[in-house]
């Protein structure tokens, strides 16, 4: 038929675009990488291979499969402690006008404040312990989420608000069936710019305030014996991972409940 | 003859025949609005003085000119926007707030997005029992047309179907008196007409009694039992025309037509100009603030 082939060249063109441009992009990247590292002769900045075989040598020694688990073992609760305040904290601030005056100048002033800059401070309270980088990813995403949580209350369509009136829904029945459920699709997108922010934290945490981790793997390769290739490697896995935290929290926007809130898809 | 009456006396509102109406289960008397300008003199007056009843079971449109404060005072009478002089009255007690006997049918996107038909329908119905609740569910989805729509999202939908599932999320929760904005001010010709056929035989299925606005003359006179004109703003209801013609009604027949020109005479409408009698036309609405 002369209309199935414009249609099956769509779907093989759609198809290119969206796995065979970027991994050609990807291919490359990693030709001009190494061929720029020949060029230039250096000893120290690794080959692609090299670093490839620096993941290796580090999955061999259990180290690579150690320092992520500590890292998203540090992300996990810092990240939660932000939703468990950072959420309660923006819808209460989104329904009650007094409490966004009240409380939004603070937090407009805390949220410029570098979590870098809050390590020596977290060192002082916590010590090097797990808990100084928790505090900070928790410092980095709290706000965020909270400024996300508060927009998404002040943006509900008020037509919502006054059906579930006419129905004379309880206070906890309006927050639970409207209030939440109105407000989960743009809270979502506070959460994955926060965990982007809260990834990016753990990083610098770690090659200060703990011996473990990524960002102490990377930060302990170069003092211990300027091992540039497990420096990239650890890199490369921060970008994996922080890629598959990413795709994790696109995935709760596709959930049927929030979908409606989401315009070009 | 026209079996359409004006009935002059309603403009008087308390002393003319139909305050005196026993039957009547909403009563508006001598309803003012006034929304607040940044100074006094900028107050917009929205109502003066607005007196109207509708009795159990009627089908009652009011129409007047886009942002003549109809859908104010739909708002008033359901209990969402205090009036700022007067009262309104349903079933013999003060309206002071929304009341889940008397469900709101909003023009768009009054569903909730995040519920499916079937949940919607039955949001109302959360005190019920779950085969009950699915019951009555089925029942209205099925009284609408949806039936095969059970789990669709209202994204998945056409606005009409949308329109729908509202209504019978309305009818589900069994109230005595639905009130209706303007339900299918945004739907194209051909839905609207296939909604209004839909309305009038769910409403003689359940009689409930139902206060409707409208901009659209054409519809209210499809519709209505009684249809009260209102003025431009500051708006008041200046004439009540009763409508006795039997349903369904064509569109194309005298009757019909001799009826809807009546409305456009008690609005003052040139009908080939769309002209209002002061020489302004339809369109000039100004914003209401607050609605």
């Amino acid at each position: 038929m002369s209309s199935a082939a414009p249609l099956a060249r769509g779907k093989s063109q759609r198809r290119l675009e969206r796995y065979v441009l970027p991994s050609l992009v990807g291919l490359l990247f990693l030709c001009v990488w190494d061929a720029l590292v020949r060029i230039s002769g250096s000893d120290l900045f690794p080959k692609p291979i090299e670093v490839a075989r620096g993941i290796g040598e580090l999955a061999e020694k259990g180290l690579l499969h150690k320092y992520i688990v500590a890292s998203l073992f540090r992300v996990t609760w810092g990240f939660t402690l932000a939703m468990a305040v950072g959420i309660p904290l923006g819808l209460f601030m989104g329904w009650f006008k007094w409490a966004f005056q009240a409380l939004n100048p603070m937090i407009q002033v805390l949220r410029p404040i570098s979590p870098i800059a809050w390590i020596p401070v977290a060192i002082l309270w916590f010590g090097v312990s797990d808990a100084a980088p928790i505090f900070l990813i928790f410092l980095a995403s709290v706000f965020p989420i909270a400024v996300s949580a508060a927009a998404a209350v002040a943006n509900i369509q008020p037509v919502y608000v006054r059906a579930a009136r006419n129905f004379e829904l309880s206070r906890f029945d309006l927050f639970r069936r409207v209030i939440v459920p109105a407000t989960l699709p743009q809270i979502i997108t506070g959460l994955r710019i926060a965990l982007g922010i809260a990834w990016l934290v753990v990083v610098a945490a770690e090659m200060i305030a703990v011996s473990s981790g990524l960002g102490f793997l990377i930060i302990d390769a170069r003092n211990a014996g300027k091992r540039y290739d497990l420096v990239v490697a650890g890199m490369v896995m921060i970008g994996l991972i922080g890629l598959g935290l990413d795709l994790l929290v696109r995935r709760m926007e596709r959930m049927d409940v929030v979908r409606w809130g989401y315009h070009n898809q | 003859m026209t079996r359409a009456e004006s009935d002059p006396g309603s403009r008087t509102g308390g002393a003319s025949h139909s305050g005196r109406d026993a039957d009547a289960v909403v009563r508006i008397r001598d309803v003012w609005m006034t929304f607040p300008g940044k100074t006094r003199d900028k107050d917009v007056h929205v109502l003066e003085g607005v007196h109207a009843e509708v009795r159990n079971g009627e089908f009652v449109c009011i129409v007047g000119p886009s942002g003549c404060g109809k859908s104010t005072l739909l708002n008033i009478v359901a209990g969402f926007i205090p009036p700022t002089a007067g009262q309104v009255t349903v079933e013999g007690k003060l309206v002071t707030r929304p009341d889940a006997r008397r469900i709101f049918v909003f023009q768009e996107n009054g569903v909730f997005p995040w519920l499916t038909v079937a949940q919607n329908v039955g949001f109302g119905l959360q005190r019920r029992e779950p085969t009950e609740r699915d019951r009555i569910v089925h029942h209205y989805i099925e009284m609408v047309g949806l039936t095969g729509f059970e789990r669709a999202f209202p994204r998945e939908l056409s606005g009409g179907m949308r329109q729908r599932v509202e209504i019978a999320r309305a009818l589900a929760a069994q109230p005595s008196i639905i009130y209706m904005d303007e339900p299918f001010g945004a739907l194209d010709y051909l839905t609207r007409l296939k909604m209004r056929a839909d309305l009038i035989r769910i409403w003689q299925e359940e009689r409930k009694t139902i206060l409707f606005v409208t901009h659209d003359i054409e519809e209210a006179v499809q519709l209505a039992d009684r249809v009260l004109v209102m003025t431009r703003r500051p708006a008041t209801i200046k004439e009540e025309i009763r409508i006795d013609l039997p349903r369904p009604r064509d569109i194309d027949s005298p009757d019909y037509l001799r009826v809807r020109d009546r409305i456009f005479d008690a609005m003052g409408i040139d009908r080939t100009t769309g002209r209002i009698g002061d020489g302004s036309t339809l369109d000039e609405k100004s914003v209401v603030p607050g609605l």
